[in-house]
């Protein structure tokens, strides 16, 4: 019996590399490796949790308001104040409406509540955020998916389609869909702008797709007998989720911009609705004389567009089971000495 | 001719480590070794041994997160903790390297030529047209040929052959007192390598220069050191000259190390007791063209191939890179296009099948891929790739599954635990034995192994051929391996076929094609294969020029 001529050097590296690779995914599935190392990445962490913050806060305290304006269905949030009612201005230190206890973010000239508005635009915002995010995300990655493993006829039709989209400036489809479909609401308008959002996500993916179809572990899987749907969303999506990840993150953050953007110059929401955008427009004017009439929806619209750039990262590093968890030569040491002990 | 035995480096108690996470790890530690002027100094090991970075840290050459001690001295100068425009002075002017991968190490965008004048006249102060003179002078002496012309191409205009010579002829620039070749055959076929290693030793005659080897091929070592150091781990397990190494090792490692290689020649005889009638795999009049894209013409890879397996035989199928034997590989599979001829793998054929067709025949065949890096879903446990077949042709699922899975895990040598672990936390061994457990889940009647060891450090491919045998042994499929290495397939096959160009040359018995080659080019194949001793290896040499 010639067979098990495994040498000493050998067993004992194996043996090392086995010890550390079972401290590291014992009866771990990989949702929870995946998780756990999410958990890792501080800043993300931080990012959610601050994300969820806010959004929590932000929808509970001016309410939930769905539909049109005509039916509008709404939940009341706890803050007293609607964005609609208006008070007397307070007085103070040589200007009105300034930030104080009754109204902590302070007042805008006519009287209405700050705190209120800026909820309320918030609100909005996210909502943008989120429906742009879904829908321009699986936009582009079907696209490019499609396009990227199929390749041939298919990619040049659905690639010259993504180049004609890329050409028209973003800005000018807000302000077209802004125009015509400003007043069916926020929901309305970002799922126009979803389908206007995916082109550069489709051409990563479809980038990623080209190069992950050569490797090996495609054939394999399909002399294994897979049929292209599960080599697609079994095989090479998963590899490619780092990519998509990152690019729909950035498409979010961009996302709240380009509302932002549209709002500002008055094609997106439409008055007497608000959103962070309007609110920065309305008051530009007003910044050397009731400053915090600009910087709180600056500082909202700022802080969620990090968080989500954050979340973003750490997603990424999370999904990629070669970041971090490479067998480094310390690991090797330390179950060496492990062992010994 | 008188040849000076001055010591062109000396290192004594030199140290390489790496700052990893806050602490530093060694890669080479207390090295001390002297090469003299017209000597050749092999430093072999496997990968990960601290050969190469510790090469590299002699000039100062590693990442910023190393960290080197004790005493390096190029020709009695001081190079460790010196100012980086000494260490410059001395690069490419006393010292030289030579790289693994003369395709990366070329710059593209600069012509061969730009690239030598550079070097000139970084040390000298010449002008441009003598330097273009001296250029051309230096290719010469490489040995590529029509110099005046090959002065102008660019790397990707070069065979893999002529772009090492120009990369010598690079390092030759400033005339080197010392050589660093890092791997400088490696990348290349045998009957290149051969050429290569012929010119590495005539230019170190010619030039006196010291030579610096690293490689992990004892036959490169047989050929041109005169003294030998064997690393592991970063520690020099053994130092001696080339006769001591190779005929009287000290050390366990180095024995393991010499054992382990497989030698040309030396395998056990392999008979074939059962006579059956029909092939597993018959390739007729089998021609294979990668179509036309853009302006690339068409290319024909594989031109009126004839070959037939019978069960239970392992027909081995070497040639060079480029000739076409991976395509034949993947075509027998279904993953190509057959241009025109036949594949029928147990009596069905492949050529024009559906894929529904090809399914079913699928469920008869496995393929072992050659990088184990990419042949497993990164993102797949490995269990979920090794019952991917099984759960896809349908035969079970659920606990069932997970039972032959643990049956495969276990039938390649890997505890049954490993199921659940990811590509990435296994070595390339590991992973090569993975592959071998998919490719035998349905207990297929016909293997396909292409170049499944090529990337494996020797003595796991040692470990990976015994595997390979036993289950072949016991499962009786008969195998298509596909290598380049002719002592590989020399311990297998029963039969070998040589292809060139596309071309089937030569098939037959093994012994008869090994020891009897009929075929110039088979000849020339098995006489470029470096024999790991250095006295059989001067005696083919010798042989040769004559």
């Amino acid at each position: 019996m010639a067979t098990k001529k495994k040498s000493a050097v050998e067993a004992t590296t194996e043996a090392n590399e086995n010890a550390i690779a079972l401290h590291e995914t014992e009866g771990l599935s990989q949702g929870q490796i995946i998780r756990r190392r999410f958990f890792r990445h501080k800043p993300a962490v931080i990012s959610l949790i601050a994300l969820v913050f806010i959004t929590l806060f932000v929808y509970s305290a001016s309410g939930i308001h769905l539909g049109t304006a005509k039916h509008p269905i709404t939940i009341p949030g706890w803050w007293p104040h609607s964005m609609t009612e208006i008070q007397d201005s307070v007085f103070c230190k040589g200007s009105i409406g300034c930030p104080g206890i009754a109204h902590p973010f302070g007042q805008d000239p006519i009287g209405h509540d700050y705190f209120a508005l800026v909820m309320r635009g918030a609100e909005q915002s996210i909502m943008v955020m989120l429906v742009v995010g879904f829908i321009g995300g699986l936009l582009g990655t079907v696209i490019g998916a499609v396009s990227g493993y199929f390749r041939g006829w298919v990619d040049a039709v659905l690639m010259r389609f993504t180049d004609f989209i890329i050409t028209i400036p973003s800005i000018i489809i807000g302000a077209v869909i802004g125009f015509k479909f400003g007043n069916l609401g926020v929901v309305a308008l970002a799922v126009y702008l979803g389908f206007f959002s995916w082109t550069g996500l489709a051409r990563l993916v479809r980038g990623e797709f080209l190069t992950l179809r050569e490797r090996e572990f495609v054939d394999a899987a399909r002399v294994a007998g897979a049929s292209n749907v599960r080599i697609i969303f079994k095989h090479i999506l998963p590899n490619a989720m780092g990519v998509i990840i990152v690019s729909v993150t950035l498409m979010l953050a961009g996302a709240i911009l380009l509302e932002t953007a549209l709002s500002y110059i008055g094609f997106g929401v439409q008055s007497p609705d608000v959103s962070l955008g309007t609110l920065i427009s309305n008051y530009q004017d007003s910044f050397t004389i009731s400053p915090w009439l600009f910087y709180w929806p600056g500082v909202l619209i700022i802080s969620i567009a990090l968080c989500v750039n954050f979340i973003g990262d750490g997603l990424r590093d999370a999904f990629d089971p070669r970041q971090r968890r490479r067998i480094s030569r310390k690991d090797l040491l330390r179950a060496t000495f492990a062992k010994r002990k | 001719m008188t040849i000076s035995q001055d010591v062109i480096l000396k290192v004594e108690n030199y140290n390489v480590e790496f700052w990893v996470e806050g602490e530093f790890y060694p890669a080479a530690i207390d090295m001390n070794y002297e090469v003299k002027a017209g000597q050749v100094l092999a430093i072999v090991g496997e990968s990960g041994s601290g050969k190469s970075s510790s090469s590299m840290g002699l000039m100062g050459l590693l990442a910023s997160n190393a960290r080197t001690s004790g005493s390096v001295k190029v020709k009695g100068t001081e190079m460790l903790g010196t100012n980086s425009a000494t260490l410059r002075k001395f690069r490419g002017k006393e010292v030289a390297y030579i790289f693994q991968e003369p395709m990366t190490a070329l710059n593209p965008v600069y012509t061969v030529g730009f690239q030598i004048i550079e070097t000139i006249r970084t040390h000298f102060n010449v002008g441009p047209t003598e330097a273009r003179k001296r250029a051309i002078e230096l290719l010469t002496l490489v040995e590529i040929p029509n110099p005046e012309k090959s002065i102008d191409k660019y790397p990707h205009q070069l065979s893999g052959g002529q772009r090492q010579r120009a990369m010598i002829a690079q390092a030759l620039a400033c005339d080197p007192a010392l050589l660093v070749a890092d791997e400088p055959t490696t990348a290349l076929d045998v009957t290149v390598q051969a050429e290569i290693i012929q010119l590495m030793r005539d230019l170190k005659d010619k030039l006196n220069s010291a030579v610096l080897l690293i490689t992990h091929d004892m036959g490169v070592v047989a050929d041109l050191a005169d003294d030998i150091l064997v690393m592991k781990d970063g520690k020099t397990v053994e130092k001696g000259t080339a006769d001591q190494i190779f005929n009287r090792p000290q050390h366990p490692y180095t024995q393991q190390l010499l054992a382990a290689v497989p030698k040309l020649g030396f395998a056990a005889a392999r008979t074939l007791e059962a006579t059956a009638t029909a092939p597993v795999l018959k390739l007729e009049n089998l021609v294979i063209e990668y179509p036309k894209r853009g302006r690339i013409p068409a290319f024909t890879a594989v031109k009126d191939f004839n070959l037939e397996i019978m069960p239970g035989e392992i027909v081995g199928l070497v040639g060079e890179s480029g000739s076409g034997k991976t395509t034949v590989g993947r075509a027998a599979i279904g993953l190509l296009p057959v241009k025109s001829g036949s594949i029928q793998v147990v009596g069905q054929e492949i050529a024009g099948a559906s894929q529904k067709q090809l399914r079913s025949i699928r469920r008869n065949t496995g393929i072992v891929f050659q990088d184990p890096a990419s042949s497993l879903n990164p993102r797949l446990p490995i269990g979920e790739s090794i019952g991917e077949p099984i759960l896809l042709a349908g035969v079970a699922k659920g606990a069932e599954l997970d039972r032959m899975v643990e049956d495969l895990l276990a039938s390649v040598e890997l505890p049954r635990s490993y199921r659940n672990r990811y590509p990435h936390e296994l070595s390339g061994g590991q992973r090569q034995r993975v592959g071998i457990a998919r490719a035998l889940a349905l207990a297929p009647d016909l293997l396909i192994a292409d170049e499944p060891t090529s990337a494996l450090d020797v003595s796991v491919q040692a470990r990976f051929l015994e595997l390979l045998l036993d289950l072949q042994d016991k499962l009786k499929f008969a195998c298509l391996f596909i290598s380049h290495d002719l002592a590989v397939v020399d311990i297998l096959s029963h039969r070998i076929a040589v292809m060139q160009n596309g071309v089937l040359v030569e098939q037959g018995p093994r012994d008869q094609i090994l020891r009897n080659p009929q075929h110039a080019y088979t000849q020339r194949l098995i006489e470029a294969v470096p024999v790991p001793d250095p006295a059989l290896q001067k005696a083919k040499r010798e042989a040769r020029r004559s």
